[in-house]
Formats: structure tokens, C-alpha cells, sequence
């Protein structure tokens, strides 16, 4: 670590570049010119449905697979056509990949003795305090939990003190309690030595945990780059919308593009959107709300918020989860919006066929293009 | 399945193979079969055309002679018979002995699993014909079993079993009875267990249950366990010698006195031939049959 | 859940009556007990060659009938003619027979599951033939073609080994290709991402994994060979292997130390899975 420094003074950042990579399993697309650079340092997140080419491209960098076309390099040297084992990359793969044979010590220390490094019984050690499993050492992997087995790839990977960590899917197999645990250890783990993850992920509450930046990856193309919030406020594409969260998208026609306010007619009423958060700004445009962000009032009432209004709809479903009311209103025009209300006590609570009008503000709002499915990305796996 | 694992697939190849030269591994295993199986199958394919009243002393003459096999198996049709139908029922009889056996270890015998296992190749330990020259013994005219047979009046007073079909039958049984129990045992030990629990929650009768579940996903163990019984018994011929008189003969036995005794290579040959022709249609067509394609 | 059950389970044992338990218990353990049967059969031979071992013959050979006691036949083991020697041969040929087949067949099974190439089907139609072949074929085709060659007067060692390599060849490959292609790929993709080259990653991860594989390859070639009787009968010549050795007795009659060595086999080779699974389980896996 001390000389991953000592490059950072010398001005020299490990930055992980990828430039019009692409990768073809015979007719099949799996990764289509993708460039793409990770600042040294970063937690990165991949994100995206099974088969949308996530982890081919993490296999690239790892040299696991080759690129059809394009580069791989990490900082300014060219690492595509490098071996995995002449690479500073290290892995940390779905389900492990322990070796059964080896004790959880020489899983470990494997790397270590490859490259022939001096201190290895002292250098693993180390690791096995830092991965809390200093008692298991002598164990074999089949007699360690899930949890632990977790943690022995990890400390097998990072204790090369690689370039570049990977991760893939590396919580997949944790139950839920567990995996919560891993991923605020992992951020600590990242935050504390500094070494650059790529962490390959369906989950996109687990992207969004733990990574200062997520690419959303759809049929091998990256639909949106960016921090968690800006993915989340701002989505580009209605992927990008169903994929992180859910959205409520109403179809809309573009009255008025010219002031800082876009103004569109949805179904006869006239909302506004920040301009910022306008993807498209002629004929039809996709309306995206979050529910979280609707509040609902009785029809006609003076609490109505103001900013963005649509009235007219009538509560089809209600349901109660502890922290929040999730309602379904029908609108007019025949769709179901979600609205999630907080239970903060300070809000009427609804039943099914209230009455009911909807406000949220226009800066809570964006606009993408018609042209896109509206239940793009939508439907997916939440277990994986 | 977990979803991203299909991702790493690569579509042309089978995960983890290579292209390269990698074959160079096969060419020394190959040479071998090419040189000492496929070359004398082709060489005895020849010697089976032979003129057959050459001799072994004054050499054939190559005649293309496809009048042998004709002779042959018109000579020898009750050998074929005699031979495939104790081969039948040897096979039968083990699936019916080896399948409780097999499905017992798999999944009753809990921590003793290993230990039984041991025990099912334990007798095979001893050569296989010390153990047939025992069965010699124990069907003998005075040994016990029919002495036990007699006195229940199921053999009459001077019934035999040593040298009848039962006993060279027997013989064959007792001596292929693991090549059934260990790949059923193999397949069977794979079934999660849990699935045949769910089968006994979805079915009514436990027979059901087995037809539906079990059966059908010990197939392969039980496809290579019936094959592996068939054919080294179909070409056996030293349970008939020992157990056996000349009416209980097999093909093996012509077989090996044409070749060993007569050196009659023609005929030898010609028999052969249409032993192994006749055994791997049989396999192919009951391969096709059973739907299972992947057997090595 | 633990409470409720015991709260139910003497009730539930009491509204049964007794037989009732007894005959579920049947019920539940009579494919053991069939299981248990089936194997007190396959061991009843073995008595006897066990009891013919101790067993003083009224003539020149062994009979069926035990009649009286005796060490004699344990301490003059070597005494029949040639029966030491066609052991040692045994023992020779198996050997070499196995070593050859391991080596070859595994590689053929690395190729098989790990290398893609053209003519794979041609392969493993190859390697399965022989499988399928006879064995009095298997035998008898070779037997032609050494005479062809002549080979007529060299039948022996060399020959013997021969065909057993060929028909041991066949079942070292599937035993070790089955074992191959339960292996996680992975594990070998993690090693040379932990800095391991080609040759570290076989040696350190693809050999050992694959060992359990190579040994019951090995095993079985090894028995396959050692009991070996139909193929060996036509390749041998004048040479006598142990299966040989006791087929020939059959015009002169046994000899009762022929039932020596059968128990002797039994018990040492079960004597060796007996310590190789203690030696298995003292080592946590």
C-alpha cells in the first residue's frame, strides 16, 4: 500500500481504462465498444439484470476472457493481451472459487508464495486479523460458513494488494442479514486501504450501498454512469428508472421546452419539469415520478401541495409495510400510479375508493424520450 | 442457477475448454486403441473371409468368403439363442438384486454408507474364479443347497442344480452383480434427497413416488449398470465351463476351443465378429432407446 | 416447534397399538433389509473359500466337502508348482498394466473434458468400443494379430500387458472424466488469477483435485487386470498368470493352497481400504 502511494505523489494514477471493448460469443453480443475508466481509488459498481454483460467485462479485466476488440489497461500500461497471472488485478468470485484442497492459511497465501514474497506467514496472519478468521487458519473451506468462506476470498485477493480489486456478485450466496453485514464491511475494508473495487451486481440496493459510482449495464452497453443519487434523481433512460427503484411513467406530450420549466400535458393536465431533468424536449416524452416522492389529499382539499398536480384519481389498493402506506390510484385515463406515503403520523391515511388528487414538485420529476418501452427493466430477479 | 453464472458461458465452447493443442493429449491413449483394438478388429474382420478349408498349419487363402458367416450362424444359432437369453436373464436378475442394494446404501444406510460400500466389492477381492469354483461347491450334488432343495421337495430326489442352465445362470449373476450395483449406486447416491421427500408430499403411494422420481433420475446408473452386466456376460464362458455341461455352452465357449483348440481362425473369427456386431447394435439401439446419449 | 412436538409424540404412539410400530418399522427399513440380504449372499462363496482354507483334502486335490482342520495348506503356500510363480507374474503384469493405463487414460480424459477439437465424437466412439466388446472377442482379435505378426513363440509378458493396458484404457478414461467434469473451472481461473502460471495451476490445483479420480482409475484398472481370465488366456502363451495358474488346476485337481491365496486376497485387500479410510478420516477434509 505504501507503494500505491508513493505513485499517487508521483502523479502517475492506477486508473482502470477501457476503450471500445467488446466481446462476441459467436453470433451473441455479450459486451458491445464499451470505454470506460474507473479513477484509482473508486468503489465501482456494475450494475445490471443477468446476461446484460457485467461480468464478461469483469472477466476481461481479470484476463479470465479476451476482448473481441478494444483495450484493457490500467494506467498507462496496456494490459489486454497479459495473462491473468502477469495482471495486478485479483478476483473475488461468485461462490468463492476456494480451494478445497488448502487450508483457509494457504488459500491465502497463495498468491503470496506464487510470487515468491518473503514474509509470508507474517503477511497472511495479518490478513486473517484483518478478515476476523485469525482461529480458523487450519480449517479446511468446507468447514467455514458462508460468511466466512466470503471473507477468505477476499483476504485471498486483497492481500496481492492489487491494482485493482474484482468483484463478482460477491455477496450473492449471503442470506439477506448477512449480506446487509458484508456490505458495510466491504465499503469499510475499501475505505480504510484505499485499493480500487469493481463490483459486479444485479442488486441495485446493494450498488447503490456501497459505491461512489454505478454504471447501469443493459445487452451489454451502459445505459448510465454516475453517483447513486444522480442515477436515482436523474435517470436517463426508463431502464435506468425501473432498474434502480421503481417509477410511476406517464405518457406525455412536450407543450413548452423554452424556460428553465418544461412544460407537458399529461392526459389534459398541465405539469412542469426542471429542465435539467428533461431528456427530450419535442412531441411525446415519457413523464417518470417516484412514488415516494407523490403526496396525496383528499379530492379537492385545501392541503393539497403546491407544484405539479394531478387530479382525479381514486385509490385501487392500499397496502401498509411498517415505515410507509403504499397505495395504487387510479388515474382518469385508466393507469395505477404508486404513491408511498411515510407513516409519519402527520398524514391522512387512505382506503380503497377514496377520492383522491396527487402534487409533487417539478424538480422531483424527469422526462425521457417516447421512443424507449416503458417497462424497460422493470421486471427482474431480486434473489440471486 | 445463479443468473450471472450462465453470463460467463461461452456459447461456441463447453465452459472451461480450450482450443489449442490440447488434443496432443489423446494421441498416445489413441495410438494405442487404433494399434491394439481398432487394427485387430479390422484384421479379424479379414481372417473371417478366409477360404475355410484352409488350415492352421498350411495358411487361408483370402476368398472374400461371406459364406462363413451364413455357416456359422446357421451352425451355431442355438449358441446366439443360449448365450443372449442367459446374458438377458443375468442382467434382469442383477437390476433386481442390485437396486434394493444400491438404493439401501444411497439412502438408508446413513454413516454406514462407507462401510457397505466396502462390502459390495469385498467378495470381489477374490479371484473370480475361486469364487465360481466355491459356487462349484455349493450347487454341488451333495452340497447343500440341494440338499436343502430336495428335502423341500421343490428339486425331486435326484434333481440336480451343479450342471443345469440354473447354476451356470447363478454363476453369471453372482459374478456381474457389482457391475449393476455401483453405477446404480453412483446415479442413485446423486438424487437430492429431498426430492423423493417431495414426491412422497406430491404422490399418494410411495410406488408412485419411485415410478416418477426416483426411477427415472437413476436412469443413467441404470442404463451403464445393464450394459455393463450385458455384455461381459454375453460373451462369458467360464461360469458354463465350470458350472455347466456342453449343453450349457455359450458362444464364448466355441469361441475360445475354434480359437484354442481347433484353430479354426476362419470360423473364429467369423463368430467373433458377429458376437461384438450383433452386442454394440444391441447397445446403440438401447442407448437410442433409453434417451441417454452421454454414457462416457 | 420443539415443545409442540413433544407435547404429540407420546400421544400420537399411544393411540397406535404395539404392532402397529413394529410393521412401520419393517416397512421403513425393508429395502435395508433386502439391501443386507442381497450382500450376505455375495459373501457366502467367500466362506467357503475361507473354510476350504483350513480344510485338510482326503485326496491329491481339494473337494468340495470340508473334512478335517488344518494349518498345512497356510504354511505350505508355495508349495504347488509354479503357483508362487504365477502370482509374482500377476502382480508384474497388473502393475505395469495399470501404471501405463492410468497415465495414458488420464491424459485422454484431460483432453476429453478440457480441449475442444475436431473428432471428438470419432474418440469417444473409440474409447467406448472396447467397453462394449466382449471380452473372447477382444481376446481372440488380438491373439490373430500377434500370430499375424509373429508373435507366435514371444507370447507373454509383453503381450499380456498389451491387452490388459487396452482393456483397462477404456474405464481409466471414464472414471477419470467423470471425475473431471464435476470440477468448478473456476477454481483453476482462480489460481492464475492469483499469479499461478499453466504449470503451477495444474500441479497445485487441477492435479490434486483430480487425484481422487486417478486413484479409483487406477483401482480399478488394477483389479481389472489382476482377475483377468478370458483375455489373458489367449495372449499368455506359455506364461501363467494367477487366473490362469487356477484354471489349468482344473485337469489335476485344485490345490487347497488355491484357497489360501483367494483369502489371503480378500483379507489384505480389505485390510487396505480399511486403513486408507482410517487414514481418510483422521484428516479433516
Amino acid at each position: 500500500m505504501a507503494q500505491s502511494d508513493g505513485e499517487q505523489r508521483s502523479g502517475a494514477p492506477r486508473d482502470l481504462h477501457l476503450t471500445e471493448v467488446s466481446k462476441r460469443f459467436g453470433d451473441f453480443v455479450a459486451v458491445d465498444d464499451l470505454t470506460l475508466t474507473v479513477p484509482e481509488g473508486a468503489f465501482f459498481a456494475l450494475l445490471g439484470p443477468s446476461g446484460c454483460g457485467k461480468t464478461t467485462t469483469l472477466r476481461m479485466v481479470a484476463g479470465l476472457e479476451d476482448p473481441t476488440a478494444g483495450t484493457v489497461s490500467i494506467g498507462a500500461e496496456d494490459i489486454t493481451g497479459l495473462k491473468p497471472y502477469k495482471r495486478p488485478v485479483n478476483t473475488v468470485f461468485q461462490s468463492y472459487a476456494l480451494f478445497p484442497h488448502l487450508t483457509i492459511f494457504e488459500n491465502i497465501a497463495f498468491g503470496l508464495r506464487r510470487r515468491g514474497v518473503k514474509d509470508v506467514k507474517r503477511q497472511t496472519d495479518d490478513m486473517l486479523r484483518l478478515v476476523q478468521l485469525e482461529q480458523y487458519g487450519g480449517r479446511k473451506p468446507a468447514q467455514l460458513s458462508g460468511g466466512q468462506q466470503q471473507r477468505v476470498a477476499l483476504g485471498r485477493a486483497l492481500i496481492n494488494e492489487p491494482g485493482v480489486l474484482l468483484l463478482d456478485e460477491p455477496l450473492g450466496a449471503l442470506d439477506l442479514k448477512l449480506r446487509r453485514q458484508m456490505q458495510l464491511e466491504l465499503k469499510r475494508i475499501q475505505t480504510e486501504i484505499g485499493i480500487t473495487f469493481v463490483h459486479v451486481t444485479h442488486d441495485q440496493e446493494e450498488a447503490m450501498t456501497m459505491a461512489d459510482t454505478i454504471a447501469v449495464m443493459n445487452s451489454g452497453v451502459i445505459e448510465q454512469m454516475g453517483a447513486p443519487t444522480e442515477l436515482y434523481e436523474n435517470p436517463r433512460t426508463t431502464f435506468v428508472a425501473n432498474f434502480l427503484g421503481q417509477s410511476n411513467l406517464v405518457s406525455t406530450d412536450v407543450v413548452d421546452s423554452s424556460g428553465s420549466t418544461v412544460i407537458v400535458d399529461c392526459h389534459g393536465q398541465k405539469v412542469g419539469v426542471d429542465e435539467s431533468r428533461s431528456h427530450t424536449d419535442q412531441g411525446k416524452g415519457w413523464l417518470g415520478i417516484r412514488p415516494e416522492k407523490i403526496f396525496a389529499s383528499q379530492r379537492d382539499s385545501e392541503d393539497l401541495e403546491d407544484g405539479n398536480q394531478l387530479t382525479g384519481g381514486v385509490v385501487s389498493d392500499v397496502s401498509f409495510v411498517g415505515v410507509s402506506t403504499q397505495y395504487l390510484v387510479r388515474m382518469p385515463w385508466g393507469q395505477e400510479l404508486m404513491v408511498f406515503e411515510q407513516n409519519t403520523g402527520q398524514r391522512q391515511s387512505f382506503k380503497s375508493g377514496d377520492e383522491v388528487d396527487l402534487a409533487w414538485s417539478p424538480q422531483h420529476s424527469f422526462l425521457l424520450d417516447a421512443d424507449q418501452d416503458a417497462a424497460a427493466g422493470a421486471v427482474r430477479e431480486d434473489v440471486g | 442457477m445463479n443468473p450471472s453464472a450462465t453470463e460467463a458461458v461461452n456459447v461456441t465452447d463447453k465452459p472451461g475448454q480450450r482450443r489449442g493443442k490440447g488434443w496432443l493429449l489423446l494421441v498416445p491413449g489413441m495410438l494405442w486403441l487404433l494399434m491394439f483394438f481398432l487394427f485387430p478388429t479390422v484384421q479379424l474382420f479379414f481372417t473371417s473371409l478366409y477360404d475355410p478349408s484352409g488350415s492352421f498349419e498350411q495358411g487361408y487363402a483370402m476368398t472374400w468368403h461371406f459364406q462363413n458367416y451364413a455357416d456359422a450362424i446357421k451352425e451355431t444359432s442355438d449358441l446366439f439363442v443360449r448365450s443372449f437369453l442367459y446374458a438377458g436373464i443375468t442382467t434382469l436378475v442383477c437390476l433386481l438384486l442390485a437396486y434394493p442394494l444400491a438404493y439401501a446404501i444411497a439412502f438408508k444406510s446413513g454413516r454406514w454408507k462407507n462401510v457397505m460400500l466396502v462390502l459390495v466389492i469385498a467378495p470381489f477381492f477374490t479371484s473370480f474364479l475361486l469364487r465360481t469354483l466355491s459356487w462349484q461347491a455349493i450347487l454341488a450334488d451333495q452340497g447343500p443347497v440341494t440338499g436343502f432343495l430336495r428335502a423341500l421337495a421343490i428339486l425331486p430326489d435326484d434333481g440336480r442344480l451343479l450342471a443345469t442352465p440354473i447354476a451356470v445362470v447363478a454363476g453369471l449373476i453372482y459374478n456381474f452383480l457389482p457391475f449393476m450395483t455401483l453405477p446404480l449406486y453412483a446415479s442413485l447416491d446423486k438424487v437430492d434427497h429431498r426430492l423423493i421427500e417431495a414426491a412422497g408430499d406430491l404422490y399418494s403411494s410411495p410406488f408412485t413416488g419411485f415410478r416418477k422420481v426416483t426411477l427415472p433420475l437413476s436412469m443413467p446408473g441404470l442404463v451403464s449398470g445393464t450394459l455393463l452386466t450385458f455384455i461381459p456376460a454375453s460373451g462369458d464362458y467360464i461360469n458354463a465351463e465350470l458350472l455347466g455341461t456342453p449343453r450349457e455352452y455359450m458362444l464364448g465357449n466355441r469361441i475360445q476351443s475354434a480359437f484354442l483348440v481347433e484353430q479354426n481362425y476362419p470360423l473364429a473369427a467369423t463368430l467373433s465378429l458377429s458376437l461384438m456386431l450383433l452386442v454394440v447394435v444391441m447397445v446403440i439401439l438401447y442407448i437410442r432407446r433409453s434417451g441417454t446419449e452421454e454414457l462416457v | 416447534m420443539a415443545t409442540a412436538v413433544r407435547e404429540t409424540a407420546p400421544e400420537r404412539s399411544a393411540s397406535r397399538p404395539r404392532h402397529r410400530g413394529w410393521w412401520r418399522w419393517f416397512t421403513d427399513n425393508i429395502v435395508l433389509l433386502i439391501g443386507i440380504a442381497v450382500l450376505v449372499y455375495t459373501f457366502v462363496p467367500i466362506g467357503y473359500v475361507i473354510a476350504l482354507s483350513f480344510s485338510k483334502p482326503s485326496g491329491r486335490a481339494a473337494s468340495a466337502e470340508f473334512e478335517t482342520f488344518t494349518w498345512d495348506n497356510w504354511t505350505t503356500v508355495c508349495e504347488p508348482d509354479g503357483l508362487c510363480e504365477s502370482l509374482q507374474l500377476s502382480f508384474a503384469v497388473s502393475l505395469v498394466a495399470t501404471v501405463v493405463a492410468t497415465l495414458l487414460g488420464t491424459l485422454m480424459a484431460f483432453a476429453l473434458v478440457r480441449h475442444s477439437f475436431r473428432g471428438r465424437a470419432a474418440s469417444n466412439l473409440l474409447i467406448f468400443l472396447p467397453m462394449a466388446t466382449p471380452e473372447v472377442v477382444m481376446g481372440s482379435s488380438l491373439l490373430a494379430m500377434f500370430v499375424s505378426l509373429g508373435f507366435n513363440g514371444a507370447l507373454g509378458f509383453i503381450t499380456i500387458v498389451i491387452a490388459h493396458i487396452l482393456f483397462c484404457l477404456s474405464f481409466v478414461v471414464v472414471t477419470v472424466k467423470a471425475r473431471l467434469a464435476g470440477m468448478d473451472s473456476r477454481l483453476e481461473q482462480a489460481a492464475m488469477d492469483l499469479y499461478a502460471n499453466e504449470w503451477q495451476t495444474f500441479r497445485l490445483v487441477t492435479l490434486p483435485l483430480a487425484m481422487p479420480g486417478i486413484v479409483a482409475g487406477a483401482l480399478l484398472a488394477f483389479s481389472l487386470s489382476f482377475d483377468d481370465f478370458i483375455i489373458t488366456n489367449f495372449t499368455s502363451g506359455q506364461s501363467q498368470t494367477f487366473p490362469l495358474y487356477v484354471y489349468g488346476s482344473k485337469l489335476k485337481g485344485f490345490p487347497a493352497q488355491l484357497f489360501v491365496i483367494g483369502t489371503l486376497m480378500f483379507v489384505v485387500s480389505l485390510l487396505l481400504v480399511v486403513i486408507v479410510e482410517l487414514w481418510r478420516r483422521r484428516r479433516p477434509t
